[in-house]
């Protein structure tokens, strides 16, 4: 099933074995998006690997953007200003929203609710201008940098989140009363795709796909980073590992995150944006052409890059599909010495087979949809 | 996060290497010899029950340090709620270590991947190939003395079963050629 194919989104070929329409086995090939991101990063500074992280998950560049940042800040030892940090989680919900509503809406078109499928990517795109408002780029956002983030909330943006997540809930619930009681839906969802909670947690998943089997996993409330801990959201499990449990898990899951939202902007603090730190914050533009010690910060900050100390750390966010990691290897100069990115749809897919054998050759392309392999993340 | 490496020196006694805990990820260095053991006991250890393998990677210090290669294994306990980094020195002339699949399935990617991008081999695992490159793709990307530029020899299309290749396209291709050879 060739690596364009319209119901497998995203650069993927599975060599099944059939009989008949049953599925005996399933090799998955990946790779086809492979485009040396570990490689590149070496070559560039701290700072010149944003834009590259905005590409891995592309459904949800904001995420890869705060778990950069993050684990680069561990390994310096700084910690952002509070309202960096309210700034840094919203931004990550509004992207964990983009991702979930992404594979909903595609999953579901894919089944033949077409209907469902344009109602999400009309909320997708509601969610796509907030995000433009933000950054200035629906996909490439680039919007952290080591120590804060680019710039801050642009003027009424708070406004603008509450009228559309009005519009938003309005269309979610559109599509909950299309789809959850549907006979359809459930017959070809239900049922389809399980794993077990045992080979979930051999095969190292996470997210969505390991929620649904009913363990209790997720790396904002075990190892809170940010400002998580002073928020309150709840995390939906579901009991049996099948589609079904995966399609509400998401979208419980894009409750909670506009729940997340709206306390953050309720509690940001006004103040500061980023770490004051010289060594790590460029400096105004009014200094560096105005003062000798501005230029020459910017000037060591841009072209050597920022130092970091010498060491390795591992930070791992949540991402929309699961656990998020980087794991950064510095060699204490302005390039970064080897970055790891620990992909959650490449796990994923490498469990694919075990939930596909024994399925029918139209249960693929349901199952396929909700573990939502992004390309970008699994081949980087 | 419980302080393990006490626990785990007392308990691999002799085994690990190096040990450290800096910015809180604990990390272990151990002999590629016992490292089937060792990460065993860290899976079954009631103390330690580290149930999920997260993440297993490697590090190339060409000129740096003497083992060139350092495979990482990332590890994560459920019920404990604590991660451990695991290292394991490869030296250059032998790189070769224990596969993990038999103790988690997720292994089994995560080394081809390893393989592919670093040409280290796991010994014992079930189908060692190359994943993320394709098959004829020579040499590892990820090691330190291949450069970033170096152009990939071209490769034919290779021929899969049961699909069809037009061959008119080849042919008239070849039909050009003969007629706009220089005539001798």
């Amino acid at each position: 099933m060739g690596p364009s194919h319209p119901a497998t989104h995203g650069t993927i070929k599975f060599n099944l074995k059939l009989e008949g329409e049953k599925v005996l086995d399933c090799d998955v090939e990946v790779g086809y998006l492979h485009r040396g991101f570990d490689k590149s990063c070496e070559q560039a500074t701290w700072t010149q690997v944003i834009p590259y992280t905005d590409r891995l998950n592309y459904v949800s560049p904001l995420i890869n953007n705060v778990g950069y940042a993050l684990a680069v800040e561990k390994l310096l030892g700084i910690e952002t200003p509070p309202r960096c940090q309210f700034i840094r989680v919203a931004a990550c919900e509004i992207s964990r929203i983009t991702d979930h509503l992404t594979c909903l809406g595609m999953a579901a078109s894919e089944l033949g609710a077409i209907t469902v499928g344009f109602y999400l990517i009309e909320a997708r795109e509601f969610l796509m201008q907030l995000v433009e408002d933000l950054t200035g780029a629906r996909l490439t956002t680039t919007y952290t940098r080591i120590g804060g983030v680019k710039h801050d909330l642009p003027y009424g943006f708070a406004e603008k989140v509450v009228q559309t997540f009005a519009k938003v809930r309005r269309l979610l619930g559109d599509c909950d009363r299309l789809l959850s009681r549907n006979r359809i839906f459930i017959d070809r969802m239900s049922g389809v795709g399980v794993i077990s909670q045992e080979t979930a947690i051999t095969y190292g998943l996470t997210g969505p796909i390991l929620r649904s089997t009913g363990v209790n996993y997720d790396v904002r409330k075990t190892q809170p980073y940010l400002v998580y801990d002073q928020l309150e959201f709840e995390v939906p499990l579901g009991s049996k590992g099948d589609n079904y449990d995966r399609f509400v898990c998401r979208f419980l899951e894009l409750g909670q995150s506009m729940r997340l939202v709206e306390q953050a902007f309720k509690e940001m603090p006004q103040g500061p944006i980023g770490v004051e730190d010289p060594r790590i914050a460029l400096p105004e533009k009014e200094k560096v052409y105005n003062s000798i010690e501005g230029l020459m910060r910017h000037f060591k900050i841009i072209m050597e890059g920022i130092h970091v100390p010498a060491g390795e750390v591992y930070q791992a966010v949540e991402g929309g599909n699961g656990e998020l990691g980087f794991y950064i290897v510095s060699d204490g100069g302005g390039k970064p010495y080897r970055i790891r990115v620990r992909p959650p749809c490449f796990i994923g897919m490498s469990a694919f087979h075990e939930m596909i054998k024994g399925y029918m050759v139209a249960d693929i392309v349901p199952t396929f949809g909700m573990i939502n392999m992004i390309g970008g993340e699994c081949d980087r | 996060m419980s302080a393990n490496i006490p626990y785990l020196r007392e308990r691999l006694a002799g085994k690990i290497l190096d040990a450290h805990a800096l910015l809180g990820d604990e990390t272990i260095l151990i002999a590629r010899e016992e490292m089937s053991g060792i990460f065993r006991l860290l899976k079954q250890d009631p103390q330690l029950e580290f149930n999920f393998l997260m993440d297993i990677t490697a590090v190339d210090y060409l000129g740096k340090r003497e083992p060139r290669f350092e495979v990482v294994y990332h590890l994560y306990s459920l019920s404990k709620n604590h991660r451990l980094r695991v290292k394991v020195p490869v030296p250059e002339g032998d790189p070769v270590v224990d596969s993990l699949t038999p103790l988690w399935k997720g292994a089994n990617w995560l080394e081809r991947e390893v393989w592919d991008l670093f040409g280290i081999r796991f010994r014992g695992h079930p189908d060692l190939r190359r994943i993320l490159l394709y098959e004829e793709f020579q040499g590892h990307p990820l090691r330190k003395d291949y450069p970033v530029n170096r152009c990939q020899p071209l490769v034919p299309e290779r021929k899969v079963e049961g699909t069809f290749v037009d061959e008119r396209s080849g042919q008239k291709l070849s039909q050009l050629k003969q007629k706009m050879a220089p005539k001798t």
